[in-house]
């Protein structure tokens, strides 16, 4: 509601009185030693509150999981983009005048530009090897398998970096002092993940720090980790200035410096039967991890786990590596590594499935996981899944066999070429293996003085319509009506950790514990004899007052607990990865112009099963928004690197799909409750992203009989194959 | 010269205008000048001078919101948000010229209006539901 009039609060709404404004002076040069800092003459430099490594009160280093990066370069800078100093002054247009005259003098080192001169160890700039984290998964006796192969398919695949370019620009608001700790405002998916960072920035106790998400406008996972490194920032000048500190980033900033989806390439090599069985799958799987660790070996397991896809393969061996270059450090994007492991192993299929002189489709149908069988990782699947009929409505909607048809015989003479591909795919909902285990979030549910029921989680509304779903959760658990539920802000000082906003596991692991909360509170309430069973919502309200005016507070919490049977190994990479997973077959329709090199896209079909719908409003437009998203991927976004960084940190040359670009998204769903979801639900939002570029290059190699194994696939590629 | 953007974000404290670029591409900060669509990040100050504008701080008349501010509501078409108030302008403007838009015009009309998170769709289904309206 507040969205539509324009009253919802973002970050930079906010004004607090006596506020300075802060900027950050970022390293010119590339990797290199600092030498020195000149402040410029024409600047009054005593009015500015001035920061460099020095002055941070506690450990120079972002916690995460390597605590590798610095908050602030001291002696040596790893890239292109790495703060240096900060500053802060009440004149926002003086400070922006002043970053341009800080110089910092950089004495080169050398550096690493491509992921095969990192792997190649041409210099060593991180560690011994320069690997941030590597990954073997092995799954039987690739050897033997490919031994019994009849022929064996090579290819090799590149993915490009990806802005996610939410519209609402990074920003933070610090208050801070020796007195009352930290506290921090600003835009961001994980309240906790900024909280757990600052504790050794300053050396406070953990409650002496305080993180305020305010309404958020997108994240994608651009808002999962740099947040951290500006809250550190903003505090920090807040600490020595003893002012409240505001830093914004304008578009360009935020573009150029904070994180980007990794770079990847993926060599595959697939040994078939001449029956069109799987035999072997060999699969290496290598990403470009920029300067610093960040998620990076997160995003590399994920990646690795979903890169033998959907398929039953007795024999699976995956490699793979996250390297570091000189580049800004990638990190968390929508998908996390998936969408660049399926890109390769859709394409992949396509290529065996010509290899056999087989229909992709019917390639598909002989390899695809059923119930019983095993992963990659040797999970068992334990949940109905039915890939046959999702690719059987998939290929319906699409009209795909007359479009083959009519576009097979119309290429010959027409301009205009077309064509029409698919891929299938799935995506695991939740922390990998252990990791929600790991985690152990906790939601609570109150009842408030009028009787109304509040969540307290730390999950973010960051456009997915978090608040929306857990309302309608708690309202169907308490069986009472929508309207008496509220969100608590996420504030780390009144709400629990519910674990960060990533991962599609806000529904189906969170919302699962706002379900446990409101049981139990519902049962308290019960229990104590002032509600009985079955009640309207005014009388479940009347008597959760009453119990707040003559008992007390009246709370529930909901702690997570794995599924039953859920084993996992981190030493082998073996065992049950997710606890479920979502299932999809996406079909793209495109045009081609062999005049202009442009590619359109005209239709695309989104089918999938994500256990039970919980709001189809919210899960259509999480599909359509992650299929638009996915097509910038595939055909539009490419980030330009001119001396280590992005040259076109600007969106009138760094595109995105605009509402002129894009085909109809018809959005599908078959459904298939999950046993340990809320109300039966899986993880849904990360989907969207991971068969959406394959699909596409399918279509395109079907139109054109080229196959392109890149992307983003801007025209400029399609000239270079298509005039050649 | 200020921009007409910073004037109405922080003279006028309308902050529901939003900046999402500077430059002219996203059309997060769009007003409607003298019932024209507009990037207010554009405009300097000095070019508004007796114009009527309008944000959409001034678009639900007495706390009712106006039928394209419903049909966003009803439809799905706000996601995160920060693009809507822009949106829900652009929409306006194009319903004000042609009530009745077809699909390929809601498309075209609502093209410098930039949006990450909805892919568009529901947009586009609030534009055909206001427009019956």
């Amino acid at each position: 509601m507040r969205k539509v009039t324009g009253q919802a609060q973002y970050i930079d709404d906010l004004c607090f009185p006596g506020m300075l404004y802060g900027a950050t002076v970022r390293n010119p040069a590339r990797r290199g030693k600092i030498r020195g800092i000149v402040f410029e003459p024409g600047v009054p430099w005593d009015e500015f509150t001035i920061v460099t490594a020095k002055d941070i009160p506690g450990k120079n280093y972002v916690a995460l999981i390597l605590n590798d990066q610095p908050f602030l370069a001291g002696e040596i800078t790893e890239h292109g983009e790495e703060a240096v100093v900060l500053l802060a002054h009440p004149d926002r247009y003086l400070v922006e005048e002043a970053r341009r005259r800080v110089r910092i003098d950089v004495e080169p080192l050398p550096c690493i530009d491509s992921l095969d001169d990192s792997l190649a160890k041409k210099e060593i700039i991180w560690g011994d090897d320069n690997i941030f984290k590597s990954y073997l998964m092995n799954k039987g006796d690739v050897d033997r398998g490919f031994a019994a192969a009849d022929l064996i398919v090579e290819g090799e695949y590149e993915t490009g970096a990806q802005e996610q370019l939410y519209i609402e620009n990074n920003g933070m608001i610090a208050v801070a002092n020796p007195t009352d700790g930290v506290t921090v405002w600003g835009s961001m998916q994980c309240p906790y993940y900024v909280h757990k960072a600052l504790i050794p920035l300053f050396g406070l106790p953990p409650e002496k720090i305080r993180i305020i998400q305010m309404e958020t406008g997108g994240g994608f996972g651009g808002k999962e980790e740099y947040p951290s490194m500006i809250a550190g920032h903003a505090a920090v000048l807040a600490w020595k200035s003893g002012r409240p500190v505001k830093l914004i980033y304008d578009r360009a900033e935020d573009m150029t410096a904070t994180t980007k989806r990794h770079p990847s390439r993926t060599r595959h090599r697939t040994g078939v039967t001449r029956d069109g069985k799987l035999v072997a799958m060999e699969i290496d799987f290598d990403i470009d991890g920029g300067a610093y660790a960040t998620l990076s070996a997160v995003v590399l397991s994920r990646g690795t786990i979903h890169a033998a896809g959907p398929y039953s393969c007795p024999h699976v061996r995956i490699r793979s590596r996250v390297a570091a270059t000189t580049y800004p450090p990638h990190g968390a994007f929508r998908g996390f590594g998936a969408p660049q492991s399926i890109f390769a192993l859709e394409r992949q299929m396509n290529k065996v499935a010509a290899a056999l002189n087989l229909p992709p489709e019917e390639f598909r149908r002989r390899n695809f996981l059923h119930e019983g069988q095993t992963t990659a990782t040797g999970q068992i699947i334990r949940e109905k899944v039915d890939l046959d009929d999702l690719l059987f409505r998939a290929l319906e909607q699409s009209h795909y066999y007359h479009h083959r048809e009519t576009f097979d015989r119309a290429n010959s003479t027409s301009t205009l070429k077309r064509g029409i591909g698919f891929a299938t795919f799935m995506h695991g909902a939740g922390f990998t293996g252990s990791g929600e285990v790991t985690l152990s979030s906790v939601v609570t549910v109150e009842a408030t003085a009028e009787g109304k029921v509040r969540i307290l989680a730390a999950s973010t509304e960051i456009g997915q319509g978090t608040n929306t779903i857990f309302s309608q959760i708690a309202a169907d658990a308490l069986r009472i009506d929508y309207s008496l539920i509220e969100l608590a802000q996420p504030d780390t000082a009144t709400v629990p950790n519910s674990g960060p906003t990533v991962a599609s596991r806000t529904v189906m692991v969170v919302g699962k514990l706002v379900e446990a909360a409101c049981i139990g509170l519902k049962q308290m309430l019960v229990s104590s004899g002032l509600l009985e069973q079955p009640y309207t919502s005014q009388e479940f309200a009347a008597a959760a007052a009453e119990y707040v005016h003559t008992l007390g507070p009246l709370r529930a919490s909901g702690e997570y607990k794995p599924p039953p049977n859920v084993f996992w190994n981190d030493e082998t990479y073996q065992g049950d990865a997710y606890g479920a997973y979502a299932w999809a077959v996406y079909v793209a329709m495109v045009t081609v112009d062999p005049v202009t090199y442009e590619v359109r896209v005209d239709d695309f079909v989104a089918m999938q099963e994500i256990g039970k719908v919980i709001h189809p409003v919210m899960a259509m437009g999480q599909i359509e928004g992650g299929v638009a998203q996915a097509i910038g991927f595939a055909l539009y976004e490419r980030v330009a690197w001119k001396n280590g960084r992005m040259a076109n940190g600007q969106m009138t040359n760094y595109i995105m799909p605009t509402s002129a670009d894009l085909p109809p998204i018809r959005v599908y769903f078959a459904e298939n409750p999950y046993a340990h979801g809320p109300s039966g639900a899986k993880g849904i939002g990360e989907l969207p992203m991971d068969g959406v570029a394959p699909a596409i290059l399918n279509a395109i190699e079907h139109a054109t009989g080229v196959a392109f194994n890149q992307i983003p696939l801007v025209p400029e590629l399609v000239m270079e194959a298509l005039a050649s | 010269m200020s921009r007409l953007l910073d004037v109405l974000r922080e003279d006028l404290r309308l902050t529901g205008v939003k900046e999402g670029c500077g430059e002219g591409e996203c059309g997060a900060c769009s007003v409607l000048i003298d019932g024209e669509l507009v990037n207010s990040c554009l405009v300097p100050l000095l070019q508004v001078e007796g114009a009527s504008i309008t944000t959409i701080e001034g678009v639900a008349i007495d706390g009712k919101l106006h039928a394209v501010q419903q049909a966003f509501l009803d439809c799905g078409g706000a996601q995160c948000g920060i693009c809507t108030p822009g949106m829900i302008l652009a929409a306006m403007a194009l319903l004000d010229q042609n009530p009745h838009p077809s699909l390929e015009q809601i498309k075209e009309g609502l093209a410098g209006n930039l949006c990450r998170c909805t892919g568009y769709m529901r947009i586009f289904e609030a534009v055909v539901h206001a427009g019956r309206e």
